[in-house]
């Protein structure tokens, strides 16, 4: 283990302990203002915890609460560099300086500083822009900046902050790509938005709600079968929880429904979550026949995405053409079919 | 310069108000050079008396602009970026020579570093005599200079924000590299027009430095002061130094005014 934390700030409600082993890159997914920054903080050591311990390395980071002898270690004496959203160069530095910025402070010689910049600055296909000031960059060339600068500093842990959020669509790809090459085998942390960032980038994902974590295991298992509503609503699936049936699920409600067999046998009476896709989902005004799953709900919210419109109901959703929508007359507060079918529907065990 | 004209929408009795504004400011200066004997004019402000008055002027304002840079900066830091109990009050004293009469400032000092101030005993037993010396008069245009440096340099370490100096923190820069090298430089254009408002300040201080140092030709009788005297014996060398003061002035706003369109160089990104 190189970095194990564990921390709570009471005032917002912050309590999440994990630990990250070497070379591991980690994503962490929630949605606004569950904690997701205030993890960075504390990590970064721009924000002090009232109670908790982290180590990286054997260093002790902060340690704080009853029982624990108090310490403290300042941001610039961690080895953790942050990435944050927006590229923050400092603007009266040209590139190769901000580059070097890292190695010089680190007490090194300009020169061999300037030499380690350039390594990092051709890592990032960014060579030919060294000589110019941050104000004549374009998004997309200041976040490649800052990931070499960021890496320039030679980091025991890296922290990315949506580092791809402030960024055009159509330049995110190619920092992915630098991402995804640079973050092999190095310790990172990445909070993101973005399911994409986490199934290319990371191999764990933890999602943090309120302030705790709610899930914590492999990429994909945590982004295939999610078990809680908003892991299953940024992956892109519908979650049903309930016990498991002769033929599927019984939701909590009461609901029968019929799944695909699952992969491997569930006992009888277990916990279990069925997964379905949105676009597996139909949506009607007239009582479907008993060959389908149904389940009648009134509309919450018509979100357009892309050419769909995504139909939510409680607990539910589905993803239906603006012409479907304009012809059922469906609104907010709407009473409807949700349908699926059995095919569909996946099952497996709430516990992993 | 104008290659289109927005529309301002400003009504006209506006802009009527605002020329007699401008007409009551610049007036005076029109009616001084008016009165100016230019035939005299070279004469009257190479004098033994006036060029002290000059020299030392100009050599105790740049002496004072020096100490309000030293303990300006990092007064205006704590402040800026630090909180504890009693923040706002301790700002407002600090502010205080900006709306204090010069005259109070100077009996103030006088009561302080006089020979029978609060501070008479480690003085005494140091062997520093101030009252009424040139470091007098560096002390009474410090002290009034101030709060000009602190009061644009803290707004503008607001402006800029911490983001900058969390990052460099997190590049492994300690906190005196962080200051060094990105908070210095980021306010280096408020530093810089900050220093020359005190500087202007320092440059036109009268009454402080009339109380605390008096007026003893090429010791502390600065520009000003001489003008002053001058004015009871001989007005037309009064006026003469007058323009010179008016002079060095402009120069200095003209100084500031472009150092402050320089710092828009990168200020959109720091805002």
């Amino acid at each position: 283990m190189t970095f194990i934390f564990d921390a709570a700030v009471t005032k917002r409600q912050f309590d999440v302990s994990f630990t990250l082993s070497d070379g591991e890159t980690l994503a962490v997914l929630g949605p606004n203002g569950a904690g997701k920054s205030t993890l960075l903080n504390l990590i970064s050591g721009l924000l002090s915890p009232d109670s908790g311990h982290a180590e990286l390395d054997g260093e002790t980071l902060f340690a704080a609460g009853p029982g624990r002898q108090r310490a403290w270690k300042p941001p610039h004496t961690r080895g953790v560099s942050l990435l944050a959203q927006e590229a923050l160069l400092f603007p009266h530095l040209t590139v190769l300086d901000n580059v070097a910025f890292g190695p010089t402070s680190t007490g090194v010689t300009k020169k061999s500083a300037r030499a380690a910049a350039r390594t990092w600055l051709a890592e990032v296909d960014a060579g030919e822009l060294e000589g110019r000031k941050p104000a004549q960059l374009s998004g997309g060339q200041a976040q490649r900046i800052a990931v070499a600068r960021a890496l320039a500093a030679d980091p025991k842990l890296l922290l990315l902050d949506e580092p791809m959020a402030a960024l055009d669509i159509a330049v995110a790809p190619a920092l992915r790509r630098t991402l995804r090459r640079v973050l092999e085998h190095r310790t990172a942390i990445i909070v993101t938005h973005d399911i994409l960032d986490a199934y290319t980038l990371a191999d764990r994902v933890i999602v943090i709600d309120h302030g705790h974590i709610v899930e914590d295991g492999p990429t994909r298992s945590i982004l295939e079968q999610p078990r809680d509503p908003f892991t299953a609503d940024i992956a892109g699936l519908n979650v049903l929880s309930g016990i498991r049936t002769a033929t599927g699920l019984r939701t909590t409600d009461g609901t029968e429904l019929d799944t695909a067999r699952p992969l491997v046998s569930i006992t009888s009476a277990t916990e279990c979550t069925a997964a379905v896709r949105p676009a597996n989902v139909r949506v009607s005004t007239r009582r479907p026949d008993a060959s389908v799953n149904a389940l009648f709900k009134a509309v919450t919210d018509l979100e357009p995405r892309g050419d769909l419109i995504r139909v939510r109901a409680d607990g539910i959703a589905a993803d239906a053409t603006p012409a479907d929508v304009a012809d059922l007359d469906l609104g907010i507060g709407t009473s409807a079919w949700f349908t699926f079918s059995a095919d569909d529907a996946v099952i497996y065990p709430t516990k992993r | 310069m104008k290659a289109s004209q927005q529309y301002a929408g400003i009504p006209k009795w506006v802009l009527a108000i605002a020329i007699i504004g401008a007409l009551f400011v610049m007036l005076p200066l029109v009616a001084m050079v008016v009165r100016v004997n230019w035939a005299e004019f070279i004469p009257l402000i190479t004098s033994q008396s006036s060029i002290d008055a000059l020299l030392l002027s100009l050599r105790t304002s740049s002496i004072a602009t020096l100490l309000c840079i030293i303990v300006g900066v990092p007064m205006a830091l704590v402040l800026a970026r630090t909180s504890f109990p009693g923040q706002r009050i301790l700002r407002s004293l600090v502010l205080l020579p900006l709306v204090l009469p010069p005259v109070v400032g100077g009996i103030a000092l006088l009561y302080t570093f006089g020979r029978q101030g609060l501070l008479k005993a480690p003085m005494d037993f140091l062997g520093i005599q101030i009252a009424f010396s040139t470091t007098a008069v560096i002390l009474a245009q410090t002290f009034v200079a101030l709060p000009f440096l602190v009061l644009s340099l803290e707004g503008a370490l607001r402006t800029v924000g911490t983001r900058y100096e969390a990052i460099g923190a997190t590049l492994g820069a300690g906190p005196t590299t962080v200051l060094r090298r990105i908070t210095l430089p980021l306010v280096l254009p408020a530093l810089i027009s900050g220093a020359v408002l005190s500087f202007a300040r320092a440059l036109g201080e009268f009454g402080a430095t009339l109380t605390f140092a008096g007026s003893l030709q090429g010791v502390t009788r600065t520009l000003p002061l001489e003008i002053y005297l001058q004015r009871e014996t001989d007005p037309d060398a009064a006026v003469a130094l007058s323009l010179v003061l008016i002079a060095v002035a402009i120069i200095v706003v003209g100084l500031a005014n472009q150092i402050g369109s320089n710092s828009r160089l990168y200020g959109e990104r720091i805002s």
